[in-house]
């Protein structure tokens, strides 16, 4: 047993009450939404019928969510970040499409794969450059074989489309 | 009706081994394989992967390939197990119990090939109750109405979130939710645009390979980045010789094995509990019967062939309600039933007699599949334990551009790439906070299907909501989810007892929670409701 905090003190540890507010919000955020789409009667449903009922329902789920994390002993006292947050690979994972994109746009395929493999690749904790550069170089040679002459996806291998 | 069936079956055979769909049979249970070996990488984000490759051919290569990745990765799992101590798909973590101590000893080898041949009757077995079970329940079906099919669809979903891993509750959210994000785009009845905060790009509704892809590919990698221990391959020299079990081997597994297969089919035919509940069900079972109970845990061979064989039957049983019904049990189903979707094939009981190439060909292909993947397995071994090795960092990266790709070429349209990019963030945010993605898979896909029958039996009713509990066969499945619903409250209240009903004791959950498991793995848990 841990020793007693205040109660709200507890409930902000919770991972639950986390989990149960994000539900409660989403929920909110459909049925208020959902509120300005026609609902229609039960015989003739309008398109906001269902989606308002589903957030409605989200919104009872969230507080169900809460209040049994709140009930439940401390064994379940898991923190919302991991005990070693990944803050760097996390952005560089993300950052991947966006470079992705970008590259894509201006670029071309090749580079928009080489910077896509390149930036994941440096979220690894043990990630070298030489290892890095090597890796993106290999996945861009085969992907662009494979996607742009093999399945023919309609993406410039080599472009520049100026400043935009 | 067993000479139709067998006719049939003759029928999918010709399909099956068509030059080109062989080709990408095989193609699918080699990467399937090839993916389940793998450390970090699982079926789902596999399937989500091939999936935009599949666009240009024709449905039934498709489907061929992306069940042959799904079943293919059951036999990759348990190399990994056996050989790593690593489950790297949850049906797979109580084989670690007593596949890794019997790789210890030096019997990995053994446990392999029993393991590979306990599958492959466990799959038959699956195939078999396919073939006989599907027509039947197709011919039930046939006669439901719009009714019948929503309170159906409604059981499968709160089966598929209830039953599957951690808490029932967030279960069903993610459920709803997945509803919901079905529902964005334009409203298919009265053409209005839902949701779509003014992007064009969202009219058509969310892209269901961004939504799978950023759920079970960004998000596991953001979870499993730096956080994948680097493997032991102290154990992993197994060669083709090792795997040839004794006489006495045999005799042990052989009923094990068969109650395992049993087992495996039982749970394939209740909606929602996949192939990991199968697996946790057989070993208890198993070590239940047993004459030596505290004996498993070091290394029994009939604790490693009787989940698995339970696995692969329910693998393929697996397939019966998402064929034959259009309802699919779990995530992965549903994404299958969501690549047929894309080819313009409506699912659902008429599948059968409107594509009987799709169906009774992948029927086959089951076994053709299957008998590639013994032949895959038993001899090249060598080559699988060596891919063992590869490590995570080259994995996720490459892993990261098939989805950028893949997202692409679903539509051509960067936006999906951003899409894929959000989708990843908020489903790892999900994780985080404890809640398993897979369900909102199920209600995505299955989400367009009900509003439109939901609207349709309201219509026909006359808006009166009586009609769900007034039909009989509507009625039986709406008690169902009433019953599922209070048993779920039930073994809430009930508390510590309640992880009796399906493991008998903590051992199954607490064994895969030992250090070496990628993190993706630790909040898998898997039955019911938890011992608290």
């Amino acid at each position: 047993m841990r020793p007693s905090t205040s109660p709200v003190r507890a409930l902000l540890g919770k991972r639950d009450f986390y989990a149960g507010g994000l539900m409660v919000l989403l929920g909110l955020g459909i049925a208020l939404k959902g509120s300005s789409y026609r609902a229609g009667t039960l015989m003739h449903m309008g398109p906001g019928f269902l989606p308002t009922a589903l957030g409605v329902l989200l919104v009872f789920l969230g507080i169900a969510i809460a209040a049994a994390g709140l009930s439940a002993e401390g064994d379940e006292d898991q923190g919302v970040l991991p005990e070693q947050p990944q803050w760097w690979a996390w952005f560089c994972i993300l950052m991947s499409p966006i470079c992705f994109i970008m590259f894509g746009h201006y670029f071309g395929m090749a580079l928009a794969t080489f910077s896509c493999v390149f930036i994941a690749a440096l979220g690894d904790k043990n990630a070298t450059w030489l290892g890095t550069v090597i890796l993106a170089t290999v996945v861009t040679v085969f992907g662009v074989g494979l996607f742009s002459y093999f399945l023919q996806v309609p993406m410039p291998i080599l472009t520049w489309r100026g400043a935009l | 009706m067993i000479g139709t069936a067998l006719t049939d079956l003759w029928y999918g055979f010709g399909v099956a081994l068509e030059p080109h769909n062989l080709m990408f049979c095989f193609i699918g249970v080699l990467v399937g394989n090839m993916v389940g070996v793998l450390p970090g990488m699982g079926p789902l984000a596999t399937i989500s992967i091939l999936l935009p490759l599949t666009f240009g051919m024709k449905p039934v290569a498709a489907i061929l390939m992306l069940g042959g990745v799904m079943y293919g990765a059951q036999y990759g799992g348990a190399i990994c197990s056996i050989l790593l101590n690593l489950p790297c798909h949850p049906p797979h973590a109580v084989t670690c119990l007593d596949g890794f101590p019997m790789t210890k000893q030096g019997r990995g080898g053994v446990a392999l090939g029993l393991t590979v041949f306990a599958s492959f009757v466990g799959a038959s077995w699956g195939i078999t109750e396919m073939i006989f079970l599907s027509p039947l329940l197709v011919r039930a079906a046939l006669q439901f109405g719009p009714a019948e099919v929503c309170s159906l669809m409604l059981l499968g979903l709160l089966a598929g979130s209830t039953l599957a891993r951690g808490s029932p509750i967030k279960g069903v959210a993610m459920t709803v939710l997945g509803l919901f994000l079905g529902s964005v785009g334009t409203d298919l009845e009265t053409g209005s645009e839902r949701y779509t905060l003014g992007m064009t790009e969202l009219d058509d509704g969310i892209e269901l390979i961004a939504l799978a892809l950023g759920l079970f590919g960004i998000a596991e990698f953001m979870n499993s980045v730096n956080q994948v221990a680097p493997i032991n391959t102290k154990y992993t020299n197994v060669t083709f010789k090792d795997m040839r079990p004794t006489k006495a081997d045999m005799k042990r597994a052989f009923f094990p094995m068969w109650r395992g297969t049993i087992i495996g089919s039982l749970c394939a035919l209740i909606p929602g509990t996949g192939p990991t509940i199968a697996s946790f069900v057989a070993y208890a079972t198993e070590k239940k019967i047993s004459r030596h109970p505290e004996k498993f845990g070091t290394g029994l061979i009939e604790g490693v062939v009787c989940p698995e064989a339970a696995t692969h039957s329910s693998v393929q049983g697996d397939f019966i309600p998402t064929m034959s019904l259009g309802i699919p049990g779990d995530a992965v189903m549903a994404l299958l039933l969501g690549a047929l979707m894309i080819q313009g094939i409506v699912p659902g009981p008429q599948l059968i007699s409107q594509h009987p190439d799709i169906f009774w060909g992948l029927v086959a292909s089951f076994w053709i599949g299957n008998i590639m993947l013994v032949l895959l397995n038993v001899p090249l071994i060598g080559i699988w334990v060596k891919m063992l090795a590869i490590p995570y960092k080259f994995l996720y990266p490459s892993a990261m551009f098939f989805v950028c790709i893949g997202v692409y070429a679903a539509n051509n349209d960067f936006f999906q790439v951003g899409e894929v990019a959000a989708i990843g963030l908020f489903g790892y945010v999900l994780l985080r906070l404890g809640f398993h993605p897979a369900p909102i898979l199920l209600g995505f896909v299955l989400g367009p299907r009900f509003e439109e029958n939901f609207r349709r039996a309201m219509l026909i009713a006359r808006g009166d909501m009586l009609v769900f509990i007034e039909r009989p066969i509507s009625a039986f499945f709406v008690g169902m989810c009433v019953l599922l619903i209070g048993s779920q409250i039930y073994l809430r209240l009930k508390g510590a007892k309640a992880a009796e009903l399906n493991v008998d004791d903590d051992a199954p959950i607490a064994a895969p929670a030992e250090p070496k498991i990628p993190v993706q793995l630790a909040n898998q848990r898997v039955p019911v409701t938890p011992a608290e």
